[in-house]
């Protein structure tokens, strides 16, 4: 998966049918300011394909009812639907059982599950946390929190100056008061895919506990959580081609069932009296109120959508738009690249010679091109390369390097007007 | 209740502009004015006296700004400066707003605001007679060219809502254009 070692382009059209990806995404038929719509945002999140609006339209209107409780012929089908989508989701990411994934709004709503739920039962004043630096925000501010309540210590691990996670100097931050690594799978604002093996391995040999923010790989890598051997794995529906509003966390069940209620409510109860209330076990104990129905149904689309395509193949297509767009876009006097490292997915966060990237999103954006310009939900790293803001496009399976040219040819235009 | 709207083409195309209505928005946003406040801001760095400052902030880009202002016993701004990075628009926007400061109280200053602010959003009155300071409106105008742009209004702004904190006078205020 090493984007270093592919040659540009390598493998990326042979047997790849960008053409027959395209097809499934009615937006990408749009025009913006009279151009082709270009998607270059994707690590924000990802275009939907017809077959999850399909399946959430069908949901609608042939099954649709509320889950878990209902004893009629509607919900058992909604539940029955809804239920589908976790499994599906759970054998995605290998999964020993669908018991062992919750679904939550997302990412951030996983995360805070964990630091609420298992942060404030386990973690006691004086316990450390390690983040690394080039977290969102979704996997500090939680900690943050937990931090102001429970006195716990958050240390940071560093990257070099290419965006490389520095894996010795995290294991110099490891010791027998590290409880919990909170870490990205891959980094939202530069690409980086983060050793994840050695740092569960290393975690593990003092006792601590992993979280996994893997909301930017589940459409470009494989996951499998247990040869992994994570403890708890999170993700959004639609940075994997599906809805927003739902996502995962995935624990190891000997940790989900050592946890108290997330929150309190309907569908997550035992049998509750004013006396004293049991809870289900999980993952329904953490799953309070009416869940995002129709959202699990469009998740589970998305799963076999993303599974119908060759996952390699995918990934031999995005490797080779990046590579094609680091060195088409290195020929732009005062491009500069800071997704360097060594392992890396298909994001490119980049300046362009002084100029600010509001400007430069602004520009291209008139040239039907949708980029991400500010600081990406991730200030600590915007700081760490001294500035408090990049550009940033990010490649999905139905990009094309055509797409690339235009961009490409977008941003001679800004060099142009700011000369 | 209304329907949910079908997005699209019209409202996403802002009607199908041509590549030359769109080059014309572009060069109106960033006219040579601009480009040139933004390369060379007037008024950049902390003044020696400063008896009212305030911080700003963009949440959307990370952009900061810290306008510094020195008002005399009289109540009329002495000086004003400002410090930040930002865009070429919330450069110049801070840059040309320093330059119109000078001389006013603060209900002058709050009034250009207003007038500034309706300018951005094109939401002028027919009073251009009205308006606090003609002139000053007339220079402001080259950054006019933000109203077809809707995100880009508040990196016009951003200054303008810094001074008005600091001239309501908390000290070391932030805000925030969210």
């Amino acid at each position: 998966m090493a984007l270093a070692s592919l040659a540009p382009g390598a493998n990326s059209t042979s047997a790849f049918d960008v053409e027959r990806v395209r097809e499934d995404f009615p937006i990408l038929s749009k025009k913006v300011y009279g151009k082709p719509l270009i998607y270059f945002d994707n690590a924000a999140s990802l275009q939907t394909p017809r077959q999850v609006i399909d399946a959430m339209t069908a949901a609608y209107e042939d099954c649709y009812a509320n889950v878990h409780r209902g004893v009629h012929y509607l919900s058992q089908h909604a539940t029955e639907a809804f239920e589908a989508g976790r499994e599906k989701a759970a054998r995605f990411i290998n999964a020993p059982s669908p018991d062992q994934l919750v679904l939550t709004k997302g990412t951030t709503e996983s995360i805070n599950l964990v630091a609420s739920s298992y942060g404030r039962t386990f973690l006691q004043e004086g316990d450390e946390v390690i983040v690394s630096v080039m977290e969102h925000h979704s996997n500090i501010v939680p900690w943050q929190m937990l931090r102001d309540e429970k006195g716990i210590v958050i240390k940071v691990a560093p990257i070099d100056d290419e965006a490389n996670f520095l894996l010795e100097d995290f294991e110099a931050l490891l010791s027998p008061r590290t409880k919990l690594v909170a870490v990205t799978h891959i980094a939202n604002s530069l690409g980086t895919i983060t050793p994840l093996d050695e740092i569960i391995r290393l975690a593990h040999g003092v006792g601590a506990v992993v979280l996994v923010d893997g909301a930017q790989a589940m459409a470009h890598l494989p996951i499998d959580v247990q040869a992994l051997d994570v403890d708890f794995y999170a993700f959004s529906g639609h940075k994997m081609y599906g809805p927003t509003g739902i996502g995962g966390l995935y624990g190891k069940a000997e940790l989900l069932e050592a946890m108290p209620p997330y929150q309190g409510g309907g569908e997550m109860i035992d049998l509750v009296t004013f006396e004293k209330t049991t809870y289900k076990e999980p993952p329904h104990r953490f799953e309070a109120g009416t869940p995002a129905i129709v959202e699990a149904i469009g998740l589970a689309a998305a799963v076999d959508w993303l599974s119908s395509l060759d996952q390699e193949e995918v990934a031999a297509h995005e490797n080779g738009l990046t590579a094609y767009a680091s060195e088409r876009l290195s020929e732009i006097p005062g491009f500069k690249l800071h997704s360097r490292a060594k392992e890396r997915t298909s994001i490119i966060s980049f300046e362009l010679d002084g100029t600010h990237p509001h400007d430069i999103g602004t520009i291209v954006d008139r040239a039907g091109v949708a980029i991400r310009t500010g600081h990406h939900c991730a200030q600590p790293v915007m700081e760490r390369f001294g500035v408090s803001s990049t550009a940033r496009a990010s490649f999905a399976a139905y990009n094309t390097r055509e797409e690339i040219d235009v961009f490409a040819e977008a941003l001679l235009r800004v060099k142009e007007i700011f000369g | 209740m209304t329907a949910p709207q079908r997005i699209p083409e019209a409202t996403m195309a802002d009607a199908q502009a041509g590549a030359t209505e769109i080059d014309a928005e572009l060069r109106a946003l960033y006219q040579e004015v601009i480009l040139d406040h933004g390369r060379k801001p007037r008024n950049h760095g902390r003044p020696a006296r400063v008896t009212r400052e305030a911080h700003g902030n963009n949440p959307i880009c990370g952009d900061r700004v810290t306008v510094y202002l020195d008002i005399g016993a009289d109540g009329l701004v002495r000086d004003a400066a400002f410090e930040g990075r930002g865009c070429a628009i919330s450069l110049a926007s801070a840059s040309m707003m320093t330059e119109l400061l000078k001389g006013r109280s603060r209900a002058s200053a709050e009034r250009l605001f207003a007038d500034f602010r309706a300018l951005c959003t094109g939401a002028e009155g027919d009073g251009a007679a009205e308006a606090e300071d003609p002139e000053a409106i007339e220079r402001l105008r080259v950054l006019a060219g933000v109203r077809d742009f809707p995100t880009r209004v508040k990196c016009a702004t951003l200054a303008w809502h810094t001074m008005d904190a600091a001239l309501a006078g908390h000290g070391t205020d932030e805000v925030t254009t969210e």
